[in-house]
């Protein structure tokens, strides 16, 4: 069970990560990020089991993270896109030396 | 709270101790009156300058004048009488007089007392460090009392004469602020009662010396004597320095009362470590006192107004190498060579200035060369442990180089003033320009005809009881009998160049025609009162200031008028407790005084040789000047051949240095900067700037501000991460 459990949550990591790296678009990088988050949200709930209920605890101090990042993270889009008429972060490069 | 109730025991304690019935009235006050003369005279001198600044930017604005109007409204801004003016009219000699009074009262009081062992007085623990503990004390006995009447009294007149010769100068309340000065840290000098309390001293009048060389500092020559005067100077504190370490690792101690007790059972006669300290106390001496080979600078201080050359430059801190030898008489006693070192150089010192002195045409170049002379005197004498002779002929001196240099500044004043009314730009203080002088200044011209008898030596002015007395004292000492002969025929001869450019200097001066101008003839005048008076003074004293110590087989001579002149060796006797040591040291290594001159003779004998020499040289050189057309310095120029060429050059010592010394420090100096400092150093630190910039620029490049970028780069190195911790 602990192994296809660890195996999803590693194929949700990486189909995430791919995503931040690939995609433009500021709102799928957001949640490809959401998806990495509850990826190891899932392995931690999975060692739990075995480990401790620690594990459990850390899984609701991340979604907390999460929600509070979703929402600041939101607000911030939502200013660009009423800037620029877009979220491809590839127009956002001012932020440099 | 505690600390100042402990020092006052301690002092009583220290009274106590010395148990001779001397209670010294108020003494740190003779030392305090000056330095608050200094303060008050400070703070209206800062007034006064921001004032007259002010005034000048005005002025400087109404009307954008040529340099040489400027000037003359300087003169005019400084001269209405404002209180800044007035007042250090009233402090500077008034603190003056008040601590030559306290002076004169424990004066007296040690006179009625039999002191035998020094008063020291300590006020607070200066530095108690670890082995070295030093006191801020200071020492009341005999040296360092007459030393204070000299200085408090002669600084008293001096005073009192700048009041009438500086009044018109902007600087006013400056001057009397430095002069103020000068005299507390002069008094430091005298008064100290270990090492380091006289180098605070030392170096204070040093630096006196240095602001008052340099007080018209608007002009760059003046300003760079002042320069000069100050690094010579610290040539020679290396010296003092080094003696002061070496007493220290030696003795443990820096007080003169626990050193000169120890030095005796301490250290080795003639051995190496005292010939050291006596050396480099020799090099300190040397420095202060302008002697060969660090005289240098005292010809060139003379851009110093005249009552400071007066002052410090003549009869106060010049003399102070004559005081530390004295004072250190026990170290020079035990170390023979040391001893004739200072000797030595004295003699040569003597016998170079006084060659020198015959060529000057400025009359204060004279007069320096003249103090250079004297003072190698004075270092013969201590040097061949004639230690009271040497500080009689300190004492002496002040009195009669004090009031030529007096005169000189009234000569010059008038000089000044002349030339100025009419706007005549000759030198007022070259010889040449004057003449005749004596017609418009007969007072200034009788006191320094008195002055000018004193230094040559002749019967009974001051100068022939002290210096005949060193050249006595030369000739019979031991133990380098042959040398000391040698140096006793320098003496002489010093003596006889000493009638003569003296006799030469007043004749130029004082005698002839006048060579001033037509115009400039009738603004010639005779200074005011507050001049003159202080000359008179010093007239008697140049006068009667010889009889004081005269040996009692001169006493009962032709010279003492059959017995007749009221005191014997007073001076000699007085300072018998401070020299006592070192005459006994003396007495026990080398024998008694010979009391025969080299080439055979009583001093009696040789006192009517020598007043006779004198008086012929003096008589043979106004006859010779005299009778010589003298022209004015613009039509006569400079001497362009021979050895007056030479002598008015000054044998080329300035040029010799200059090329021996101060041009390979000068190249250094340009090395250092050009490539250690320029090229090393700046270029070490300039690299490391380049580097971190191109560090910085390279790291730059990856901020690209592509947040794709950034994510990837993340994810590299997150991924790199997990492989190390993997493998």
């Amino acid at each position: 069970m602990l192994v296809e459990a660890l195996v999803l949550s590693a194929i949700l990591f990486v189909i995430g990560t791919a995503g931040v790296l690939i995609r433009r678009n500021a709102i799928i990088m957001f949640l490809c990020i959401e998806l990495m988050l509850n990826a190891v949200n899932l392995s931690f709930v999975a060692l739990s089991r075995y480990l401790g209920i620690e594990g459990q605890l850390y899984v609701f101090f991340v979604m907390t993270v999460a929600a509070a990042e979703a929402a600041v993270g939101l607000a911030i889009i939502i200013a660009i896109f009423r800037h620029y008429e877009t979220v491809n972060v590839d127009n956002f490069n001012l932020l440099k030396w | 709270m505690t600390e100042p109730a402990r020092t006052t025991t301690e002092a009583l304690a220290a009274t106590a101790q010395a148990g001779s019935g001397f209670d010294p009235v108020l003494p740190g006050i003779i030392l305090l009156l000056p330095l608050l003369g200094f303060l008050l005279n400070g703070i209206l001198a800062l007034v006064a300058g921001s004032r007259s600044a002010t005034a000048l930017r005005l002025a400087a604005l109404a009307e954008p004048d040529s340099e040489e109007e400027r000037v003359d409204h300087q003169h005019e801004v400084g001269a209405p009488k404002r209180a800044t003016h007035t007042l250090p009219t009233w402090i500077g000699p008034g603190v003056m007089l008040l601590a030559f009074l306290l002076t004169a009262a424990n004066f007296l009081r040690m006179l009625g007392a039999d002191l035998h062992d020094a008063v020291v007085i300590s006020y607070w623990s200066w530095m108690p460090t670890g082995a070295l503990s030093v006191d801020a004390a200071i020492q009341l006995d005999q040296l360092s009392m007459i030393m204070m009447m000299v200085i408090t009294g002669v600084g008293f007149l001096i005073h009192v004469f700048s009041v009438g010769y500086m009044k018109e100068d902007p600087g006013y309340p400056r001057y009397f602020a430095y002069l103020n000065l000068f005299v507390f840290f002069m008094l430091v000098l005298v008064t100290g009662a270990n090492f380091p309390v006289m180098f605070v001293g030392w170096e204070g009048v040093g630096l006196c010396s240095y602001l008052l060389i340099g007080f018209w500092f608007q002009d760059r020559e003046k300003a760079d004597a002042g320069k000069k005067a100050f690094i010579v100077n610290r040539i020679g504190d290396v010296g003092l320095l080094m003696a002061m370490f070496i007493l220290f690792s030696t003795f443990g101690t820096l007080n003169y009362g626990e050193i000169f007790a120890a030095a005796p059972t301490t250290l080795v006669y003639g051995g190496g470590v005292v010939t050291a300290i006596t050396l480099f106390l020799l090099l300190g001496a040397a420095g202060k006192s302008a002697q060969i080979p660090l005289y240098v600078w005292l010809p060139d201080a003379m851009a110093g107004p005249t009552p400071v050359s007066a002052l410090i430059h003549a009869a106060t801190m010049v003399t102070a190498g004559v005081y530390l030898v004295a004072r250190a008489s026990v170290l020079f006693a035990l170390a023979p060579v040391g001893a004739a070192a200072v000797a030595t150089i004295g003699a040569l010192t003597a016998l170079f200035a006084a060659t020198i002195a015959l060529k000057q045409y400025d009359i204060k170049k004279v007069l320096a060369y003249s103090t250079v002379s004297q003072l190698g005197f004075m270092f013969m004498g201590v040097g061949v442990g004639a230690y009271a002779a040497g500080v009689f002929h300190l004492m002496t001196h002040a009195f009669f180089k004090a009031l030529l240099f007096l005169g000189a500044g009234a000569v010059i004043h008038s000089m000044h003033h002349a030339l100025h009314a009419t706007h005549k730009d000759w030198d007022a203080q070259d010889m040449r320009n004057m003449g005749g002088l004596r017609r418009p200044m007969k007072w200034t011209w009788i006191f320094m005809w008195i002055a000018t008898l004193a230094i040559a030596g002749i019967w009974p002015f001051a100068g022939f009881f002290s210096k005949d007395e060193i050249i006595w004292y030369v000739g019979t000492s031991a133990p380098f009998g042959p040398l000391y002969a040698v140096l006793w025929g320098m003496a002489v001869v010093t003596a006889l160049l000493t009638a003569f450019y003296m006799t030469r200097m007043m004749i130029l001066t004082f005698h002839g025609p006048n060579r001033t101008g037509e115009a400039e003839r009738k603004h010639l005048h005779e200074a005011p009162l507050t001049m003159t008076i202080p000359l008179g003074v010093l007239a008697i004293l140049s006068i009667f200031g010889g009889w004081i110590n005269v040996p009692e087989s001169v006493r009962n001579s032709f010279f003492g008028g059959f017995g007749l002149l009221p005191m014997s060796e007073w001076l000699h006797d007085w300072l018998l407790p401070v020299t006592a040591a070192a005459d006994a040291i003396r007495l026990e290594q080398m024998g008694a005084y010979a009391y025969q001159s080299p080439i055979g003779g009583s001093h009696v004998t040789w006192g009517f040789i020598a007043t006779g020499l004198a008086l012929a040289v003096v008589i043979v050189a106004s006859r010779l000047f005299l009778s010589r057309d003298v022209k004015t310095a613009l039509e006569e120029g400079e001497p362009t051949s021979g050895i007056g060429k030479l002598l008015y050059n000054k044998w080329y010592v300035d040029e010799f240095y200059d090329r021996i010394i101060v041009q390979p420090v000068i190249g250094i100096s340009r090395f250092s900067w050009r490539v250690v400092d320029r090229v090393l150093i700046d270029g070490t630190v300039n690299a490391v700037g380049a580097v971190s910039r191109g560090a910085g620029w390279f790291g730059s490049l990856f901020q690209t501000g592509q947040l794709n970028t950034y994510a990837f780069i993340l994810a590299l190195g997150a991924l790199a991460l997990l492989g190390v911790l993997i493998l």
